[in-house]
């Protein structure tokens, strides 16, 4: 029975094991602290697998991930800056970035890698689920506990944001 | 569609979550309109950058392993008695101490506080009277007939024994139906009369012993138990009836 539970739990929940130690790295943005999160997470997942009874273990993973991100967060240092939730779209009259600058620009990894660092954690944490994890706005919502219309206009600040902050970077190095 | 919608809904458009309407409009937008081509290609531009490989942290291979041992040495915990915890242990044992002392006493002290086979299967059997009329009666009978030749068939194959089925409803004592129960560690076939409103459970089941024994009367929590064996069969009738009429009932049974 016990053995039973943890083999498939070893088949669901074990390899997801990258996604999620991506994503606890990206919310956390340091490197022992997203092994611990990470490992946290699994003994969780572990003892709520019984509750566990759909097909995707990624997403289930991903939310007991980012949950436990937030209470380490929370416990381990101090609060974020957080931005104001109103989520309208703000600024979008204002010139966006020449894409061929854009695209310069973007080819640092390096410079990209410190924008997405430094975006509210908001923000950063649906980039991540989209771009890196390429998943669906539908997953995503069912990981961060909001509705999809939160996602997509959450995307679209987050998108809007981080060119801001690479242009920035830009600026300053010319 | 306009600028601000195409605006709003591209993020959608990169992202392949719109409505086939809605995709199609703005494909024509962007063909049409050089600032919201821009922003679109600004986006697919943003997104080839963020999916660069160099950007994702895989966990290492030693985190990979502390994460499968810490899970099983989770689930070996969960599964050995410690993962109770010595407290409940504790309290287990004095549990399974302070009933040894009870047995000890109950064997050396006969008499005292013992109550013989007959109390206790009198207990059982008016707990089982009770339950049999919780409910609106639903759990009073298996087989609801009045009519005996009904009644004793259906017993058939349930026991391994014939029980005397009879309707007294001359004596104003209506054979109401059958049940089948399991008492004193066997199946014992169980037959439901009526007297005005008050039900008898007759209780009947083998015994060893031949021969008859006079009727016992036990009272128990207001109801009124009587006990007889005859022709091999042990017999309980159990009712709230009063004594005088149960035993009328019961001399019937045995006259039968």
């Amino acid at each position: 029975m016990q053995d039973e539970r943890l083999a498939s739990f070893e088949d669901a929940v074990l390899p997801h094991v990258d996604a999620a130690h991506n994503l606890a790295r990206w919310l956390t943005r340091n490197d022992s602290d997203a092994d611990d999160v990470v490992q946290e997470a699994y003994l969780r997942a572990f003892k709520f697998f019984g509750g566990f009874h759909g097909t995707d273990g990624r997403s289930w993973l991903l939310s007991i991930v980012r949950n436990t991100s937030y209470t380490w967060m929370q416990h381990n240092r101090s609060p974020q800056v957080s931005v104001p939730l109103d989520d309208e779209l703000e600024d979008i009259e204002s010139e966006d970035l020449d894409p061929e600058a854009l695209l310069q620009q973007s080819q640092d990894t390096e410079i990209v890698r410190r924008a997405l660092e430094e975006l509210a954690v908001e923000y950063r944490e649906v980039l991540v689920l989209r771009e890196l994890e390429e998943m669906s706005y539908k997953e995503i919502a069912g990981i961060i506990d909001l509705p999809l219309g939160t996602v997509m206009s959450r995307l679209a600040r987050g998108r809007k944001r981080l060119q801001d902050a690479l242009t920035k970077h830009m600026r300053r190095r010319f | 569609m306009s600028c601000q919608r195409a605006q709003e809904l591209i993020h959608g458009y990169v992202d392949g979550e719109l409505d086939p309407a809605n995709n199609l409009e703005i494909e024509r937008h962007i063909n049409e309109c050089q600032v919201c081509a821009n922003t679109y290609r600004s986006q697919t531009t943003l997104r080839s950058s963020l999916r660069d490989k160099s950007l994702y942290y895989p966990a290492s291979e030693k985190l990979k392993k502390r994460i499968q041992s810490a899970v099983r040495e989770e689930a070996k915990s969960e599964r050995s008695p410690r993962a109770l915890g010595w407290r409940w242990v504790a309290v287990g044992a004095s549990l399974a101490f302070m009933v040894l002392i009870g047995v000890l006493m109950w064997r050396i002290l006969p008499g005292v506080s013992r109550p013989s086979s007959d109390e206790l299967l009198a207990q059982e059997l008016v707990s089982n009277h009770v339950r049999s009329l919780l409910l609106g009666g639903s759990h009073l009978t298996d087989v609801l007939s009045s009519d005996q030749h009904t009644v004793k068939p259906w017993f058939d194959g349930k026991v391994d024994f014939a029980p005397p089925v009879k309707d007294f409803a001359g004596q104003d004592f209506r054979l109401y139906g059958g049940r089948l129960e399991y008492l004193n560690n066997r199946s014992v076939a169980t037959l439901i009369y009526q007297r005005r409103l008050h039900y008898i459970n007759l209780y009947i089941w083998p015994t060893e012993q031949s021969g008859s024994t006079g009727e016992v009367t036990f009272q128990r929590q207001g109801y009124n138990l009587i006990h007889w064996t005859s022709s091999g069969m042990n017999y309980w009738a159990v009712s709230d009836l009063n004594n005088v009429e149960l035993h009328e009932f019961a001399r019937l049974v045995q006259q039968q």
